[in-house]
Order: C-alpha cells, then sequence, then structure tokens
C-alpha cells in the first residue's frame, strides 16, 4: 500500500554563528539540514506502524512527505498507487490526517457544523455520511458533544472529535501525529481503544507518531525508528525488546556481604542489609540465587523488565541521535 | 459553489458567537472612513474644482473604491491574512483537503466588518447619482457597474499577490500595502491629481487607475473614446498573472516546507 523508496528532503538554514550584525545584514550563508536521508519503507494494507524517533528527527517532514504538503528532494513514494504530492487533490481524498497539535475543526462552530462541512468538501453523500456519523458517535461517545463549539471542549473530548472529523469521508489510510500528546490517562485510553477497533474492523491502514510508549506498547507491532534522518530500525517491536531487554533480579539481603562470585555485582550496601544485582549473562539466575541461600538471608527479590520506554532510550543512546 | 455558501454560512455562524463585537466594529469601520469624506468636504469648501473634477465627480471616485475595495476585503479576507494562516498550520490542512488551494484561502475567512464602508458608499451614491452633473443613462450605468466589478477582481488579484510573496518571505512584505491600501487611499481622488508619474505607476504597474481614473473620465465626459470605458477589464488577465504568481508560490512551498 505504502511504497517509499531513498526519500531525501533538505532544508536550508541560514547560518549566522560568529558574525557581527553587519555580515548578517549583507550576505546570508545556508547551512544545509538533511532532514530525510534515503528513507524506505514498504507497509501493507491493514497494517499498523509506529514511527518513533527524537524531537527533530524527520518524523513530521516524513507525514508530510507522504500526506502531499511537501515535495522531496529525491526518492520515490507511492501510494495507493499515487505519488502524493504529484496528484495532491485526489491522493488526498483517500487519506485522513490527525495533527495532534492543531486543529481541524472551525473554532467558534458546533462540531457538528464543522463535520458537516467536512462531508461537503469531501463530496460524502448524505445516506453514507448519517451512517458513518453515527457508527462514529457511538465508538467515540461523542453523542453529548456534538453540539457544543470546539472551542469549549476539553482537550480530550477534541482529540476524540478530530478524529472522527479525519474517518468522515472513509479513507484507506490514516496518519496519526502525536494523538495523545496532552491528554489525561482516561482520554489517552479511550483513543488507542479506538484506534485499535477501527483498524481491526475497517482494515484501515495506520501510520502512528507518538513520544509516548504506552501507545506503541498498545496499538502497533511494528516499530519504525528514526533518527538524524536515517532509518535505525524497522520490524518487530519484539523483536526490539529482545535485543535490548536485560531482565533485571535484584537480591536484597541481610548479613554480611558474602564472596562476590562471576556474574554477582554489589549495588548498594547500609547497615545489615545489601542488595545484589545478578548479570543473568554471567550466571544462571536459579545458581545464583541458590548461592547466596546458603551465604546470607534472603529478604526480597525483585525482578524487573525494561519498557519500551528504556528501550526506546537506549537506542537513543546507541545511535547518538 | 454549494460549498462556498456552506463555508459562508459558517462564518456567519461564527460571528453569530460574538455578535457585539461585530456590530461594534462595523460601526467603527463606517465612522473611521467618515472622516476621509469630511476631509474631501472641507477641501472643497476652499475650492471649486480638484484638478478640472467637481466635488460630486470626487465624491463617485471615492464611493467607488471604497465599495469594490470593501467588497474585495470582504471576500478576500483570506489573502489579505495569509501570513497568519501559514504560520499556524492552517495552509497545511488546506494542502490535505481535495479542494484547489486558492478557492480554500477565500473560503477560509471573510470580514463582516467591511459592511460598515459598504454602507456609506450606498448613501453616496444615493446622494450623488440624482444630483451629478452627469447625464445617466444605459451605457454609462453599464460602465459604472463595470468599473465596480472588475475593482472587486483587481484588488482581490492584489491580495493574492501580496499573500504570495508569504511563500518566499514567510512574512507578509509590509511594502506591498503601499499598493493595497495604498491604492485606496490614493484612488479617493482620481489618481491624475498626483501627477503624471504616480499616474504612470498605478495604470501599468499596478492598474488601479484602470478601474477608476480612465472610466471615471469617460462618465463625467472628459473623454468620448470607448477605450476608456473598456479599460477596467484589464483587471481579469491581470488576476491571471497573480493566479500564476501564487501557483509558484505554492510550488516553493511545497519544496521548502515551514
Amino acid at each position: 500500500m505504502i511504497e517509499v523508496n531513498n526519500l531525501c528532503k533538505n532544508y536550508y538554514v541560514s547560518n549566522d554563528k560568529g558574525k557581527n550584525f553587519i555580515q548578517k545584514m549583507l550576505y546570508k550563508e545556508l547551512k544545509k539540514v538533511q532532514a530525510l536521508d534515503n528513507i524506505g519503507f514498504t507497509i501493507n494494507s491493514g497494517e499498523m506502524v509506529g514511527y518513533i524517533g527524537p524531537n527533530g528527527a524527520g518524523k513530521s517532514t516524513t507525514i508530510k512527505i507522504l500526506s502531499g504538503i511537501l515535495t522531496p528532494d529525491s526518492g520515490t513514494c507511492r501510494i495507493n498507487g499515487m505519488i502524493p504530492w504529484k496528484e495532491r487533490e485526489k491522493y488526498v481524498k483517500n487519506i485522513g490526517v490527525v495533527f495532534g497539535q492543531r486543529s481541524q475543526l472551525w473554532w467558534d462552530l458546533p462540531v457538528i457544523e464543522s463535520f458537516d462541512l467536512l462531508r461537503a468538501i469531501y463530496k460524502v453523500p448524505q445516506s453514507e455520511y448519517k451512517k458513518t456519523l453515527f457508527l462514529l458517535t457511538d465508538m467515540l461517545d461523542l453523542d453529548a458533544l456534538i453540539n457544543i463549539p470546539t472551542r469549549q471542549l476539553s482537550l480530550g473530548q477534541r482529540m476524540r472529535c478530530e478524529i472522527a472529523a479525519s474517518l468522515l469521508h472513509k479513507p484507506d489510510l490514516l496518519f496519526l501525529d502525536e494523538p495523545t500528546i496532552g491528554l489525561d490517562a482516561v482520554s489517552k485510553k479511550s483513543i488507542r481503544q479506538f484506534i485499535r477497533e477501527i483498524n481491526h474492523e475497517s482494515r484501515l491502514t495506520l501510520l502512528l507518531t507518538t513520544h509516548d510508549m504506552q501507545d506503541i506498547e498498545a496499538l502497533t507491532d511494528r516499530i519504525i525508528f528514526i533518527g538524524k534522518g536515517k532509518i535505525l530500525f524497522d520490524g518487530e517491536r519484539e523483536l526490539l525488546r529482545k535485543k535490548y531487554n536485560k531482565k533485571e533480579v535484584k537480591v536484597r539481603c541481610a548479613g554480611t556481604v558474602p564472596e562476590l562470585i562471576r556474574g554477582l555485582e554489589l549495588i548498594d550496601f547500609e547497615d545489615n542489609n545489601f542488595s545484589i544485582r545478578i548479570n543473568s549473562e554471567c550466571i544462571e539466575e536459579q545458581e545464583a540465587i541458590k548461592y547466596l541461600l546458603d551465604q546470607v538471608h534472603i529478604v526480597d527479590i525483585t525482578s524487573s523488565e525494561l519498557s519500551t520506554e528504556d528501550i526506546v532510550v537506549q537506542m537513543y543512546k546507541e545511535y547518538e541521535v | 459553489m454549494k460549498l462556498y455558501f456552506k463555508y459562508l454560512r459558517a462564518y456567519f455562524l461564527s460571528i453569530a458567537q460574538y455578535k457585539k463585537s461585530a456590530v461594534l466594529t462595523i460601526i467603527g469601520q463606517f465612522f473611521t472612513s467618515l472622516f476621509s469624506l469630511i476631509g474631501i468636504q472641507f477641501l472643497f469648501s476652499n475650492f471649486k474644482t480638484v484638478a478640472g473634477f467637481t466635488f460630486e465627480e470626487i465624491l463617485l471616485c471615492y464611493a467607488n473604491i471604497m465599495f469594490s475595495f470593501s467588497i474585495a476585503e470582504f471576500f478576500g479576507r483570506g489573502f489579505d491574512t495569509f501570513e497568519g494562516i501559514m504560520a499556524n498550520g492552517q495552509f497545511d490542512r488546506m494542502l490535505l483537503r481535495p479542494q484547489n488551494e486558492i478557492v480554500q484561502v477565500l473560503e477560509s475567512t471573510f470580514e463582516i466588518s467591511r459592511i460598515g464602508k459598504l454602507i456609506q458608499s450606498l448613501l453616496i451614491y444615493l446622494l450623488i447619482i440624482p444630483n451629478s452633473s452627469i447625464e445617466w443613462n444605459v451605457c454609462r450605468l453599464l460602465v459604472l457597474i463595470e468599473m465596480l466589478v472588475c475593482g472587486v477582481i483587481l484588488f482581490i488579484s492584489l491580495f493574492i499577490i501580496y499573500a504570495s510573496f508569504c511563500f518566499f518571505t514567510t512574512q507578509g512584505l509590509e511594502i506591498f500595502n503601499i499598493f493595497t491600501d495604498g491604492s485606496r487611499e490614493f484612488g479617493k481622488y482620481p489618481f491624475a491629481v498626483y501627477g503624471e508619474n504616480v499616474l504612470k505607476i498605478f495604470t501599468y504597474v499596478v492598474p488601479v487607475a484602470c478601474i477608476q481614473y480612465y472610466p471615471i473620465c469617460f462618465l463625467t465626459g472628459k473623454s468620448i473614446h470607448i477605450a476608456d470605458a473598456l479599460v477596467p477589464l484589464v483587471s481579469l488577465p491581470y488576476m491571471f498573472l497573480a493566479a500564476l504568481f501564487w501557483r509558484k508560490g505554492v510550488k516553493r512551498y511545497k519544496s521548502t516546507g515551514s
């Protein structure tokens, strides 16, 4: 469905460093910033993909190119058999875009009026519109909101309306750019659930950018990780977890510190209590615990796994992005 | 077209949320332009004619320009405030919709306060059309209508050009206001009043004189050339020029982003 190859995009920003006022006025030195550097991926119909990366990595640029707002410097991109920036008006009929930070609803109008305008813009037939609207109102629980002007809605309420607005014309492809930004836990949860449902039921293809790793965990199986304009990882979320996840077992003990055999590491020590971390690469956990049982009194054993969030932090570190 | 009326309706619905503010700005607009009218009146208490034009003829000029400019501002407000539309990402949103960009900017907003000026120019017409020295006939009335319609087209084209500059500078070029707001202010008197050079600029660069000075000469009988009556039509090719410039801008936007 989406096929992206060797996409490149450069920005030019003026470089004023180390120049005085007159020099700035007289000439402008342009610095090239590679926003996208040979991006390529394929997304199949019905797939839900998380597009992650630190701020300024090129996520928004990619979305803007894929949705036809920007033209890349080089590379190809075919979506639904169309090139987004070449056949913009035809192409956008089949996509929906939600920007978490920007509204597409008319600020002073009741939500339903905005919906009606969108219906007219996308030329959706009345009967079909009514069906879709009914479905969306039901799923997103919009009944009470629909007659309120957008400006009076809370962020969570507004986001539910935004998502409904971008689905009124029944697109096959939905871009979600930070859809849960700034929302409270309950709203986040209900939006995630809705996204899952809609992806499941109507086989909608979804590309989701976010900084919220819970979004990723709850929604997508596949992650595309981008940093400094390059794709650093593209694959199963689980694969990533396996690669980075170091299960950590900590044992809290009382008594005197025993001789530390290979794989054991003392991490904190106070009075008669101390904790030992077991490095599972060097020693079997069972064996280590058995060894400790013989030597000291064990107070507590904790085992923790890295969350996706920690994994991403590690990836940021590893790739220095 | 149906969609356009939907947008118009949406705009009025939004305005209805702030009724008092809307009424006050309309009144405000009425009075601000009333002062320049008083200025003309004051001028004519000392002189009989200005550059060969009588009080009524100047008023006709004044009303014409105000009428077309107000209508142009009402419909073309989106281009006038395009800087903001681009800065807050609204333009990105427009590119995501299956509709021509120019149409969408036109639809995006309107400006109701200009009705204040519109009412004033209508009042002036009521006052001077029966009283002026011009002998009105069908032909002259048609020329008057042509002036107004072409005036609206011309001013909207100027707004489009102004907005297109935003693509190249990301901020609007305030200097271009010399031609938009300037032509409205200058246009209150026939351009010949300001001397030949100004007349030339407003004929060949920003052809505002074409919808004002030349046809006014025809209406008042100062010229009998039919060309002077038809010259407002240059605003049509001018509009295409503006659209062309706009498209160049959009192309540039799409390849640089914001």
